[in-house]
């Protein structure tokens, strides 16, 4: 007889643990950003502006990773910036995630016209670049987080959408499907208790990479200035102002992009290594 | 006895680019209430589709043309989703043919039993509970306990067979369908599902009726057997009669074809081309006259 969980316990990937550890981290230094951070990212200090950071001649043991050209912390700024960026990536993939499953199990269980109009839709945005799609909405709607999180959502439903949609299609024609229809069971509960569960796996994956999706598109947005307040700390606003003093000071625009790629990475790998895990067919 | 399913002239078409392809071209068949029925044929003769239709759950791209399904006097063909609904798991039910697939692999097996029971016996998670036990006892199965808190693909196919046998029971349905329910199982647990079958449908009184190409089977557990070719059914009879006296050229060819333990394997005589191309000709031939008089 089979043993439950056959292949490896997700908790026991390695790219799962590394993943998770960096979500972790990052909810962690997120929840307790005061604390962590030695400064308010607020706070402006111009008699000491451009203070180097700890490997550089003449650094200020306050100053850990230096000031920016207001005298403001680098590394409260970076730490406060792990807030908007876990905000973005948890909030607006997990509605995205929600809006493009209904959407996807709608479509793939009814067929019928109702399908015909969600796919093409579907087709209409992935016809067009997401990046920019979310740029041009974030200026209609106006700056901040919550335009951002608009942003990512309405562009990002898509890609849970259609593969949700396929997956139903393959799982609707299983057997036990049709045993579940031929003992009597409606359509909704068919959809919610026999094909649901068979796609968590599936969403599971998805969303953890949507989740790094989410970071990178609130870097963009915020490196063009239509995230939240131009002064309040993002990864993608640090980039930006950096990116003026990258001659004198290139640490400044570099600290902010490792953090994006280390957080992009965990996601990814988190993604990869619950697929790993996860997915039967790869599994077996 | 009086007729469970009554299936009369029963034409059904499927839909495709080059115009509709007839699948049953007239088939009657009666099904008397706490007997057995045995469909046999070879690939292609439509006998899985009679059982579909019987259930409702033919494809999408199919449609009754002509002819009629009552089941207990009762239409068929013109039931709404909703009735369909309630008739189905409680007064009908079907067994799969592959015991693999047709449980779902991420729910408990107490899951998938207590399902139909609850949902047309309005029974509570206890009640319900208590009921899937003594159903998976009736199918022999050892421990009951363990088997309701398992998932599919930790029980072999011969039990998952066993708990796909216990759900269609579970209501004491009055008619259950069984797609070749022994196909995707070994030949020792063939005879043990078999036997559990008969047993179930004596004591239950559960009419069955029985798809499957084995010949073997047919003798085993059938009151009546059916032989179907191209759609059409050539020879419906009880099955002593059958076997004693095959009325039909292509139920003797079957019959050839059949491998028995007391003749050489060399005695296999394949079912001659030109009955089959004969066979074919005249269900073209029946196609034809049907297109004219409509």
């Amino acid at each position: 007889m089979a043993e439950r969980g056959r292949g490896t316990a997700p908790w026991r990937n390695r790219r799962v643990l590394f993943g998770g550890g960096v979500l972790l981290l990052l909810i962690i230094v997120a929840l307790a950003a005061p604390l962590i951070a030695p400064h308010d990212p607020l706070e402006q200090d111009l008699l000491s502006s451009f203070a180097p950071p700890f490997w550089r001649p003449g650094a200020d043991p306050g100053h850990l990773l230096g000031t920016d050209s207001l005298g403001r912390d680098i590394l409260s700024r970076l730490v406060y910036g792990a807030r908007v960026a876990l905000t973005v990536a948890l909030v607006a993939a997990t509605l995205a995630a929600a809006l493009g499953t209904v959407l996807g199990l709608f479509a793939g269980y009814v067929r019928g016209p109702a399908d015909a109009v969600i796919s093409r839709l579907v087709d209409v945005w992935m016809s067009f670049p997401p990046v920019l799609l979310s740029v041009v909405l974030a200026a209609v709607v106006g700056a901040g987080l919550k335009a951002v999180i608009l942003a990512i959502i309405f562009v990002d439903w898509t890609r849970f959408c259609r593969i949700v949609r396929a997956e139903v299609l393959v799982q609707r024609e299983q057997d036990y499907v049709t045993a579940a229809v031929t003992i009597g069971l409606g359509r909704a509960r068919v959809l919610r208790t026999e094909i649901l569960p068979n796609l968590l796996p599936t969403l599971l994956v998805l969303l953890s990479l949507e989740m790094g999706i989410a970071v990178i598109v609130e870097a963009i947005l915020s490196f063009v200035g239509l995230s939240v307040a131009s002064d309040a700390p993002t990864w993608g606003g640090l980039i930006q102002e950096g990116r003026l003093y990258i001659h004198q000071a290139w640490w400044m625009m570099a600290l902010p992009m490792l953090c994006i790629i280390v957080t992009v990475l965990g996601f990814n790998a988190l993604g990869d290594g619950l697929r790993e895990t996860l997915d039967p067919v790869l599994r077996r | 006895m009086s007729a469970l399913l009554e299936i009369e002239r029963l034409h059904l078409e499927l839909a495709a680019p080059g115009g509709a392809v007839p699948i049953l071209r007239g088939v009657s068949l009666t099904l008397a209430a706490g007997s057995v029925l045995g469909l046999v044929g070879e690939s292609g003769a439509g006998k899985t589709m009679v059982g579909k239709a019987v259930l409702g759950l033919q494809p999408a791209q199919a449609r009754i043309s002509e002819g009629a399904l009552r089941f207990d006097g009762r239409d068929l063909t013109g039931l709404g989703a909703e009735e369909r609904r309630r008739l189905l798991g409680r007064d009908m039910a079907l067994i799969p043919q592959d015991p693999m697939t047709a449980l779902n692999p991420v729910m408990r097996i107490e899951a998938q039993m207590t399902d139909v029971i609850r949902f047309h016996l309005g029974l509570g998670r206890e009640a319900a509970r208590e009921r899937a036990l003594a159903l998976l006892a009736a199918v022999h199965i050892r421990a009951p306990e363990r088997v309701l808190r398992q998932y599919p693909h930790e029980l072999s196919g011969g039990m998952r067979q066993r708990a796909l046998i216990a759900i269609a029971f579970a209501c004491r349905p009055r008619l259950i369908v069984a797609d070749e329910p022994t196909t995707a199982l070994d030949v020792t647990v063939q005879r043990q599902i078999l036997r559990l079958m008969k047993e179930l449908q004596s004591t239950a009184g559960t009419a069955l009726l029985f798809i499957t190409h084995d010949l073997g089977v047919v003798a085993k557990l059938c009151d009546r057997v059916a032989v179907m070719h191209a759609g059409r059914v050539l020879e419906a009879a009880d099955v002593a009669e059958v076997f004693a006296r095959p009325r039909h050229d292509y139920t003797r060819a079957l019959f050839a074809a059949t491998p028995r333990y007391d003749r050489p394997a060399d005695a296999l005589v394949p079912v001659p081309a030109d009955l089959t191309e004969r066979l074919l000709a005249e269900a073209r031939t029946y196609d034809e006259a049907r297109r004219r008089h409509a």
